[in-house]
């Protein structure tokens, strides 16, 4: 290795230490914890209980964040397209301003603004009864499986939207206006020449979007507490009513193993982008 | 010509729908909130409250009260993972961007953990070792914590800003005889400056809103807005909720209107490059 490199490696070693140390080592502990039995030695009877307890919730978790996850990929796609494609500049500014209301609401805040909407007195049923939608007495709490993705699309979508809209306006406007020219309707030009060129930015977005949510401890704790739930929950359940931070970090390994099936993506893409060069 | 005019209708219609939609699914919830902010009674199957007024306002402003004293903790608290993260990832971003790492990649996704992994199992064990370094509950066993998981989007930001720099630009500065410190602060840290101050920004507003660390790490002593708020909505009490809320909305709104102007196209694009 050459001096750059050594400098290179000595301006990037406090931020390494730091992620490493206070992120990296925990991690690893997590690891360690979830396969120890009482006696120090390997054992995995943690997870044939946390398996045994929380398989339920286990799908519950996978369905939600890959449900969550197609919605804000058809939500950002549709409104990043339109933003790039659109031809109607008004609606489009109004649209920018729009979309992106929530995008630093954190999930804390979504978590409560959605347990109050989604209620049964809440503003959704409310407009519903109103517009003449639905009945009075059909009104009912979507604070459940359902208020959990709305909670996740409505606070994720508007950031993939903004990493989408990034890359798609960083796009060469001739290769558009080329395809336009030769008779493209805008649906095909969108799916055919700027999604593929912005495609890395999407995954990019949707895979920390996926992750993120994996890790949400708020939302569902505040919108659906009660068993079908996410792991999470359960987690927190286990530590915080039990103590009991084998089973925990057993369940902890399970949300890693989900969240690696997103990260796995990601580096496929990565991988296949340096074969290119 | 009618059914041109016709078909116009029928797109603005459309278009007009659509938006309107949109708008409501966005600031239908806020107003919710916002309802709930002021509500004194509130029963179903009222569709707006039956009394209105300022009694939880200024049960939350009361000069003893806890909502004022988190809403410093939390500003403390995010200023200074603001200063730690930034004055390690202005330079750990600097060298992903120019200068010749061994295994930038590994580097990279290094600093992708803290996003690209569920950050419960980081908490729940951290926790445990703050516990025997006596660091649970203090302010800065949060920092700490707020701050790893505030370095990923500041290097990956800085290393962005910092590439999205024309090096052509830093050569002629170096070759009209400017020494690399002068080049530094005269030319890549002036252009670089819009993408680090983005990246401010996230770090704070992530520290700000952090829930679930603070929920495991700062325990039983420091109370931060987020954990006010959740202690309030669980408790059943909305009105606390939805003002404390509220205030946690000013700072997230305010940065959202602001962002654009320091993060631009060009360096959203060298994200992740």
């Amino acid at each position: 290795m050459n001096q750059r490199s050594w400098a290179g490696l000595a301006l990037a070693a406090p931020a390494l230490a730091i992620v490493v140390v206070f992120f990296a080592g925990p991690l690893a502990m997590s690891a360690i914890l979830a396969f120890r039995g009482r006696d120090g030695g390997f054992t995995t009877a943690h997870f044939e209980k946390a398996f045994e307890l929380y398989s339920t919730d286990l799908l519950f978790s996978a369905a939600i964040v890959v449900l969550s996850t197609a919605a804000i990929a058809v939500v950002a796609i549709a409104i990043a397209g339109y933003l790039t494609l659109g031809e109607h500049p008004r609606t489009q500014a109004i649209l920018r301003w729009l979309y992106r209301w929530p995008l630093f609401i954190p999930f804390i805040v979504t978590a409560q603004v959605m347990r109050t909407f989604l209620a049964k007195n809440g503003m959704l049923n409310h407009v519903l009864i109103g517009g003449g939608l639905i009945d009075p007495l059909q009104a009912q709490s979507m604070l459940d499986w359902r208020g959990i993705v709305v909670a996740f699309v409505w606070k994720q979508a508007p950031f993939v939207t903004l990493l989408l809209a990034g890359a798609m306006a960083a796009i060469d406007r001739q290769h558009i206006e080329a395809a336009r020219n030769l008779g493209a309707g805008r649906l095909r030009v969108l799916f055919e020449i700027v999604l593929p060129q912005a495609r890395r930015t999407l995954m990019v977005g949707l895979v920390l979007s996926f992750v993120t949510m994996l890790s949400v401890l708020s939302v569902p704790m505040m919108i659906n507490p009660n068993s079908p739930t996410m792991l999470t929950v359960d987690i927190a359940y286990r530590i915080n009513s039990h103590g009991d931070y084998a089973v925990a970090n057993a369940l902890c390994l399970m949300s890693l193993a989900l969240a690696s099936v997103g990260a796995w993506f990601y580096v496929r893409e990565a991988a296949r982008k340096a074969e290119r060069g | 010509m009618t059914s041109i005019g016709g078909f116009r209708w029928g797109e603005t219609l459309a278009r007009v729908v659509v938006i309107a939609l949109l708008a409501f699914a966005i600031f239908g919830p806020l107003a919710n909130l916002v309802l709930w902010a002021f509500a004194e009674r509130w029963y179903f199957p009222h569709k707006f409250p039956q009394e209105i007024g300022f009694t939880y306002w200024a049960r939350v402003f009361a000069p003893r009260g806890s909502a004022l004293a988190s809403l410093w903790t939390s500003v403390g608290i995010a200023c200074l993972t603001v200063l730690v993260t930034l004055a390690v990832a202005i330079p750990a971003g600097y060298a992903l961007a120019r200068l010749k790492l061994p295994a930038r990649t590994l580097i990279l996704l290094v600093f992708l953990l803290p996003q690209a992994v569920p950050n419960l199992p980081v908490y729940v064990n951290i926790a445990r070792v703050f516990y025997e370094l006596r660091l649970n509950g203090t302010v800065t066993g949060v920092v700490l914590v707020h701050a790893a998981h505030g370095l990923v989007l500041a290097v990956w930001i800085a290393s962005a800003a910092f590439a999205a720099v024309d090096a052509s630009l830093e050569e002629a500065a170096r070759n009209m005889g400017a020494s690399a410190w002068r080049c530094w602060t005269t030319v890549t840290l002036p252009l670089a400056l819009p993408g680090l101050i983005a990246s401010a920004i996230f770090v704070f507003l992530e520290s700000l809103d952090e829930f679930t660390g603070t929920y495991f790490v700062g325990v039983p002593d420091v109370t931060t807005m987020p954990l006010l708020m959740f202690n309030a909505s669980m408790g059943g009490n909305y009105q606390i909720a939805s003002i404390t809320a509220l205030l946690l909305l000013v700072p997230s709104i305010a940065f959202m209107l602001l962002v654009e102007r320091f993060l631009k196209a060009d360096v959203l694009a060298m994200i992740g490059r």
